[in-house]
């Protein structure tokens, strides 16, 4: 079963929020990111996202576009994916995974076989970013029966109408896409969020966070005081980019940046 | 030319009135966006919903296709290629005659007006031969839009004069160096662009690809040249055509010749860019050799790898070097309507010469694959056999590709 709704309770009732982190599998090659997903939740971070890595990241800004071509370059594939995943697994058995990509590589592995892959490998939940609700079928209904969670992004142009449809498929958390744009975009605007924040939580008891567009501790901090959960990504994969020749000091960068978060988000809700 | 035509009789309902009211074309089509762009999406398909039934919307658009962009284009007998040829008689529906020079503007004005429409201030496209760049920014300099047109960086070295034509029409080409630098990777730009000012901005995407209505849209905007071409063959020959034939990039000029002859006894073919040949992996040829998946918004034919990356493509024309295709394009062949085929760099060449010196009509190089196709079929059918070949640009744009190939430095 899904490690999202009890580590969600928990956070919950310890009055926290959520720091889920988000970096490219493979990126910069594939030896890194298992020890950096161990670095990550040494760091702080309560969920872990991980992306998989696709040639028309459409969604995405220049940092994590980047993060996919290095990726690839590297020969990472879904299956390779799942197996970091696997190998993460053996140290790390509590920490929710995520992973979020786009549907193309997902149906090239075959969706009921990628369904099946990812609860044996331990995956949570499944971001699919170009898989709106109304082409969710069949793919979601076959995560659901393996125990994973399908997670939905909403976004600022989601409607009333769709908000309700898409909360009532949703499991695990919903993602709230705090900006019009892609990963990496400018800032966001706390106060607008906060207040889209409250019609989400109308619609839906699933825990809500926040993402897109989180470049800082500063703004972490502020999102932590209302949101589930905080996600952050470009700004991480950015220091990988920054590191990537130099596999130690990538290490150590990340994890201070991610430390500096969670200090931040903490000290927001104490 | 792999189908059984005799299959025709087997459509007993009219293959006219798709896709869905969710933009399915069969398994094909749909909307495959990130949830930031499913609203702009939906409000793109009532405002187009509502143009279809607006009377004023409908009257603007024939007035300026027949005054801005020249139509109705000829349908023009090619009689020196057909005698040489001693088969088929082959006419041309001639788009390379219409404004800027290939059918794209029929797409780029139906958009634009829909944009003022919407009150929209900026238009933003894809190009990669530069053909429907220069359109968009054509209508974006008549009807007073900002104009932004995103080109592989490759593909701006290959089309310089395209570059500057757009340019002198007042838009802003960006170059993108993200993925294999072509027109794949223009659309991921412009979609980008997109999300990020959905407010003020249209995205007018140049080819019957795109989350749902795009693939409709753009098919019904280009649907006039086979509504002229029907009637145009029957005034002349005073019978339909036996054979359609154009060229498949992402597919809007093939649609648009086909579509008011789906639920007829006319034989259809598209043609794909088949590059250095099938064999060597270097070719554009999505319907043939590749299959389904999702990319740019819809579920259709893709040339990806394994693991589900897409594969960079080759053509001698830039406008045919996608690796997708509309989802109409991929129902229609799934269904077996459409005989999809391919056709070498080298033979779109020898048309592209041919149709020169024999009919003093120069053809883009896409519409060369067309031709190439034509001169092939042609020879093995009857005299009273009518083909149709949409000859959808002219072939200035391409003079510079042609030389370098010879060796010539211009
Ligand atoms: C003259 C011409 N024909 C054909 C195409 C291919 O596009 P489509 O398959 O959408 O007609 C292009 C694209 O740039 C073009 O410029």
């Amino acid at each position: 079963m899904s490690r999202l709704a009890p580590v969600f309770k928990e956070l919950k009732r310890a009055g926290r929020s959520a720091l889920v982190t988000y970096i490219t599998a493979g990126d910069p090659d594939g030896s890194v990111s298992v020890p950096l997903m161990h670095a990550l939740t040494k760091a702080g971070a309560d969920v872990l996202e991980l992306g998989v890595p696709f040639s028309d990241p459409t969604a995405d800004g220049p940092v994590i576009q980047q993060a996919c071509e290095r990726a690839l370059a590297a020969g990472t594939t879904l299956g390779k994916v799942l197996a970091m995943v696997k190998e993460f697994r053996r140290a790390d058995s509590h920490t929710p995974l995520v992973l979020m990509g786009y549907l193309n590589p997902m149906e090239a592995f075959g969706i009921e076989a990628f369904a099946g892959a990812a609860a044996d490998a331990g995956v949570d939940g499944v971001i699919t970013v170009d898989m709106p609700p109304e082409e969710a079928e069949p793919l979601a209904g076959l995560l659901k029966a393996q125990g994973v969670d399908p997670v939905f992004l909403l976004a600022p142009t989601t409607s009333g109408a769709r908000l309700d449809r898409i909360c009532e498929i949703a499991s695990g958390f919903v993602y709230y896409v705090a900006l019009k744009g892609v990963t990496g975009a400018a800032s966001l605007d706390v106060q607008d969020v906060q207040q889209r924040l409250q019609v989400i939580r109308r619609a839906t008891h699933l825990p809500v966070g926040v993402g897109f567009g989180v470049r800082d501790a500063q703004s972490a901090a502020k999102l932590a005081q209302f949101a589930d959960a905080v996600v952050v990504g470009s700004a991480i994969v950015k220091r990988i980019g920054e590191h990537q020749s130099a596999p130690r000091e990538l290490l150590t960068q990340v994890s201070g940046f991610v430390h500096g978060l969670r200090q931040a988000m903490d000290a927001a809700r104490a | 030319m792999s189908q059984p035509l005799e299959k025709l009789g087997a459509f007993t309902e009219s293959l006219r009135h798709l896709p869905d009211t969710d933009g399915h074309f069969g398994p094909y089509g749909g909307r495959f966006v990130a949830e930031t762009l499913m609203g702009p999406v939906e409000e793109l398909r009532a405002a187009y919903a509502r143009c279809c039934h607006d009377m004023d919307f409908q009257r603007q658009l024939r007035r300026d296709l027949r005054d801005f962009v020249g139509r109705p284009s000829p349908l023009y007998f090619a009689e020196c290629l057909s005698t040489q040829l001693k088969g088929a008689r082959i006419y041309l529906k001639r788009e390379d005659l219409n404004h800027t020079g290939a059918h794209k503007i029929n797409n780029a004005l139906g958009q634009a007006l829909l944009a003022k429409r919407m009150g929209k201030t900026r238009l933003i496209a894809e190009t990669g031969a530069g053909q429907h760049g220069v359109a968009t920014a054509t209508v974006a300099a008549r009807f007073g839009f900002e104009c932004v047109v995103y080109m592989g960086s490759e593909d701006i070295q290959r089309q310089a004069v395209n570059v500057y034509r757009m340019r002198l029409l007042g838009a802003t080409v960006i170059p993108v160096t993200s993925g294999s630098r072509t027109l794949k990777d223009a659309l991921n730009e412009a979609m980008r662009d997109w999300v990020a000012h959905v407010d003020d901005t249209f995205y007018v995407i140049g080819t019957v690809a795109g989350p749902h209505p795009y693939p409709m849209m753009v098919r019904d905007f280009h649907a006039c040249i086979g509504e002229e071409a029907r009637g145009q063959i029957l005034a002349a020959e005073g019978r339909l055509p036996d054979s359609l034939i154009a060229c498949v990039g992402g597919g809007s000029n093939a649609i648009g010749l086909f579509h008011a002859f789906l639920d007829d006894d006319v034989k259809l073919y598209g043609v794909e860019a088949g590059g250095a040949g099938l064999h060597t992996g270097k070719h554009a040829a999505s319907l043939t050799a590749g299959r389904p998946g999702v990319l740019h918004g819809n579920r259709t034919y893709l040339l990806e790898d394994e693991a589900g990356q897409i594969r960079e493509t080759h053509s001698v024309s830039a406008g045919l070097d996608y690796p997708g295709v509309g989802p109409e394009h991929a129902w229609l062949k799934e269904i077996g309507r459409v005989n999809y085929d391919t056709v070498t760099d080298e033979e779109a060449l020898q048309a592209f010469h041919r149709l020169t010196r024999t009919e003093g009509i120069m053809p883009a190089l896409e519409s060369s694959h067309a031709l190439a196709y034509a001169i092939k079929l042609a020879p093995a059918m009857p005299h009273h056999h009518l083909i149709i070949v949409n000859l959808s640009g002219r072939g200035d744009k391409d003079i510079q590709t042609v030389a370098s190939r010879e060796g010539i430095t211009l």
